[in-house]
């Protein structure tokens, strides 16, 4: 196995009295566009920073291409960042911009143009050469902070929040065509973000942190379908947590009695444990035709149409304080007051040991 | 209600651009006076005085002198008050509030015990009094001008793209450059158009800091013991016409930079 | 969050270089403002003639009664100053922002401190033409009958106010322009939205959101006015002397540095128990 690109091991970091970073170790690999989800407070800018060398860890080191970058200033590491605000040069046009980083490396006139002109063509902004960064649109600013940051070749290309800034039908129009850069110039993207739909739309590698740690990173079906942690199963989309204990065991089945009934699970689990049962809207079943695990029943408090979807709330009657949330077909007729059975399939439990 | 209100709002209006241009407008009547004295009846119009204010070697060198010590000591002021900003604004220093208080500590002083101050600091060192001695007076005043609206400019967006230029590259030098330069130009231009004021229109200071050579409001003061003059008028509305001048070409250079 | 710190822990530049940027202007500071200041207050506490240190400059000020009349009369001239020319300029401040068509005010508001661009010591002199005993306002009284003799206007306490008034209603009227504009139209609609009529919108509304504003106009006022030499000395005469006017008493006749030192200082102490008391008052308005 290659060695990987990126090798943070066990960082920390305090600001002051406030620790933001609590040993973080994360390996990333060439050509993978890794997504740092987490929401704010969570350390991942911190993270970015640390990796842009805008700030040295207090404690723990960082490797780029196996060559020990810790304490190694912005200028002289193989990483470029985009900024939130892109940080455009307000007083030069477009291509000058993008050809500051060739100029500082001692490229001439010319050739820094060509390749600017370049790397302006890759982000679709060929025509905006000569214009300057206030006359262009938040999206159009957005494509030349990156293709400022991509023209030097960097190993690692840094994105802070990079479509924060943009309304949300051009920020998916955006992440498309991130993507399709990413993989046409094959750099590693790190993106920080805490938009989840643009985590899973994204990533290769989809890091979630809370509180200065990492929760749970895989690729971001897995880490959907298989959280690692309750705070992932909960920040990485939404779901129905049932807390339950495990009252028997055998070889390959356990059971864990809820308060809306028993759940045999196919694993070997410690007698007595709490566990939590983390069910994905999609997975709900409501109404008679059910599926294997009965969840007993439930009065629907709201549904939400969403066009092509119908979010639905209702409250368990066994249990109160427990509010199932689910996703049915648009088509489906269930209404506010309506009493439904509540069921789903054994192998659509997650299980989180906490 | 509202028409009395119009109405009453006009009249006010007008009486208070009444008072405000009254002075300035019998200054500048009374300066085309022919005779000898710049009260009614008028007399003029004549050019009369113009023409012995600029034959004036007193006035006119107390002119270039003004000038000299407005620029030398605006650049001063500016340079100094630009870098201090800059390094309060970037980075992290010791007792950083209380040095930013010191800097800015002199704007709640009257210029009368600046002048003070200087005098009796000179006066034991056995500095003379001089244009020099003035001019550093001035660069006192306008500094903490110049750092306050300078500093004040500098907020985290800047930072940020100081922060992309030393990503792509930039030693700090060239940071400065190509790039903090040219994006505080508004805010240094400012600063120094202010300072160019304030040490053009400053008396105190000058007057008690020189003695032979002087600045153009010592020299318009040492005019005034003559009593009512219509010299003075003379030269008060050349300094006048030369200020608004200015301002204009100012404001057309602002103007003109925001369009673009 | 923490981005400016980030921005600001900027690792690698070295300690040098900061302190290579701010030195010049603490230099320049400590050695041309503290350093005099230092030297200001030691002078205070010599005699004029002779030598050793004595406390005489300031107890001359306690108990010479006329030192302590050009105190009196500096604050009495300051207060009526501050008060008459926030009265006068907060309405015309208000017609600029209010009543004005939008596309004039620019103008507008230039037009009203044009005169700033004058010279300050020919400001002064313009109204001694303007109040002088056969000045155009004795000449205009007189030519129509309101009065048989010339009226004394210059060389008085009213001369000096009118003088410092004009001046201040300039600066004021820009600064509460500033204020005015910058709230947020949607007050005034929000106001009247809930039933307050015009009057009562400026007064529960407007007048306190721009109060404010109106202090440290009154604030700056007050300091540039009661160390002013130069009005009161042109249009007030020695009639009555005010601080400044005895300071430089002090150093142009008697050459008396000591005690023009220790005025210095009284002036100064003046105007700091001063923006201490305004400073509290403006943190209590906020709270």
């Amino acid at each position: 196995m290659t060695a990987p690109l990126v090798d943070i091991d066990s960082v920390s970091h305090r600001f002051g009295q406030q620790t933001v970073l609590k040993s973080v170790s994360l390996k990333i690999e060439p050509g993978s566009y890794t997504i740092l989800l987490g929401p704010s407070g969570s350390g991942k800018t911190t993270l970015l920073s640390i990796l842009g060398g805008f700030v040295t860890p207090s404690e723990g080191k960082v490797f780029i291409r196996g060559v020990d970058c810790t304490s190694l200033p912005p200028a002289k590491r193989p990483t470029t960042t985009v900024f939130q605000d892109y940080a455009l040069f307000p007083h030069m046009s477009v291509g000058s911009n993008v050809g500051f980083g060739l100029r500082m490396q001692g490229v001439d006139g010319s050739t820094r143009a060509a390749r600017a002109r370049k790397a302006l063509a890759l982000v679709g902004l060929a025509s905006s050469f000569d214009k300057k960064p206030h006359q262009l649109s938040g999206g159009q600013r957005q494509r030349v902070a990156l293709a400022r940051a991509l023209v030097i070749e960097p190993a690692v290309l840094l994105l802070d929040e990079p479509l924060g800034a943009l309304d949300l039908k051009l920020r998916r129009q955006m992440q498309d065509e991130l993507k399709a850069i990413q993989k046409r110039v094959g750099t590693a993207f790190i993106h920080v973000t805490h938009d989840q739909e643009e985590a899973m739309a994204l990533a290769d590698h989809c890091v979630v942190m809370n509180d200065g740690r990492i929760e749970d990173e895989g690729p971001p079906e897995r880490v959907y379908a298989r959280p690692a942690t309750r705070f992932s199963a909960t920040f990485m989309g939404e779901s129905t947590i049932l807390a339950g204990t495990v009252t028997e065991a055998s070889d390959r089945t356990s059971t864990v009695a809820t308060p809306v009934g028993q759940v045999s699970l196919p694993s070997a689990l410690p007698v007595g444990s709490a566990v939590g049962l983390a069910i994905r809207p999609e997975h709900l079943v409501l109404g008679a035709a059910g599926g294997g695990v009965r969840l007993g029943s439930a009065e629907v408090s709201d549904v939400v149409f969403q066009g092509s979807f119908k979010r639905v709330l209702a409250v368990s009657v066994e249990d109160p304080s427990l509010q199932f949330i689910a996703r049915l077909p648009a088509w489906a007729a269930v209404q506010p007051g309506d009493t439904v059975a509540v069921s789903c399939d054994t192998d659509q439990i997650i299980l989180l040991m906490d | 209600m509202r028409r009395i209100v119009r109405i009453v709002s006009w009249l006010y209006a007008l009486a208070v651009y009444g008072f405000i241009f009254l002075p300035v407008v019998v200054l500048v009547l009374f300066s085309l006076q022919s005779t000898s004295f710049p009260i009614p009846p008028f007399t003029g119009p004549s050019l009369r005085w113009y023409d012995v204010v600029l034959s004036d070697t007193r006035l006119t060198s107390a002119l270039v002198n003004s000038l000299l010590v407005a620029s030398i000591s605006s650049l001063a002021a500016v340079t100094l008050g630009f870098l201090s900003a800059w390094g309060f604004a970037r980075f992290v220093l010791p007792g950083s509030g209380l040095l930013r208080g010191l800097i800015t500590l002199p704007l709640t002083v009257s210029y009368l015990i600046i002048g003070m101050g200087l005098l009796v600091l000179f006066n034991w060192a056995g500095v003379p009094k001089s244009l020099l001695a003035a001019g550093i007076g001035h660069v006192v005043i306008n500094l903490p001008l110049c750092f306050a609206i300078i500093y004040s400019q500098m907020g985290d967006h800047q930072i940020n793209i100081e922060r992309a230029a030393r990503d792509l590259g930039a030693p700090e030098w060239k940071v400065l450059l190509l790039i903090t330069v040219p994006v505080m130009a508004p805010a240094i231009f400012a600063g120094f158009f202010l300072s160019m004021t304030f040490s053009w229109d400053e008396f105190v200071i000058s007057f008690l800091l020189t003695r032979f050579d002087t600045t153009l409001p010592v020299e318009i003061w040492n005019l005034l013991r003559s009593g009512l003059n219509p010299k003075t008028n003379a030269v008060g509305s050349l300094v006048f016409a030369v200020s608004i001048v200015l301002v204009v070409l100012f404001e057309l250079t602002l103007l003109r930079r925001r369009k673009a | 969050m923490t981005a400016a710190n980030n921005g600001r822990a900027l690792p690698r530049a070295g300690r040098a270089l900061p302190w290579a940027l701010v030195t010049p202007a603490l230099g320049w500071t400590l050695l041309f403002f503290v350093l005099p200041f230092i030297a200001m207050g030691l002078s205070s506490l010599t005699a004029h003639e002779g030598s050793g240190f004595t406390v005489s400059n300031y107890s001359q000020f306690f108990t010479n009664p006329s030192y302590w009349q050009a105190m009196v009369n500096s604050l009495e001239v300051t207060a009526i100053v501050t008060v008459v020319s926030v009265l006068l300029a907060y309405p015309f401040a208000w017609i600029l922002a209010e009543q004005v068509p939008e596309r004039w005010q620019r103008l507008a508001l230039m037009l009203a401190v044009l005169p700033f661009w004058t010279s300050y010591v020919v400001r002064s002199y313009s109204w001694l033409l303007v109040l002088a005993q056969n000045g155009v306002i004795n000449r205009a009284l007189t030519g129509i009958g309101v009065v048989a003799e010339p009226l004394q206007l210059a060389n008085t306490r009213f001369a000096t106010v009118t003088g410092f008034v004009h001046f201040f209603v300039m600066l004021l009227t820009l600064t509460i322009f500033a204020n005015l504009k910058q709230l947020s139209p949607s007050y005034r609609k929000a106001a009247a939205d809930l039933g307050a009529g015009p009057v009562r919108t400026f007064l529960h509304v407007i007048l306190p959101l721009t109060l404010p504003g109106i202090m440290v106009g009154a604030f700056l006022t007050f300091v540039l006015c009661i160390g002013d030499y130069i009005t009161p000395q042109i249009l007030g005469g020695n009639n009555e002397l005010l601080m400044p006017q005895l300071v430089m008493m002090q150093i142009g006749r008697r050459g008396d540095f000591p005690l023009a030192s220790a005025l210095s200082i009284i002036l100064m102490a003046v105007v700091t128990i001063a923006y201490l008391a305004c400073a509290r008052w403006l943190k209590i308005e906020r709270a």
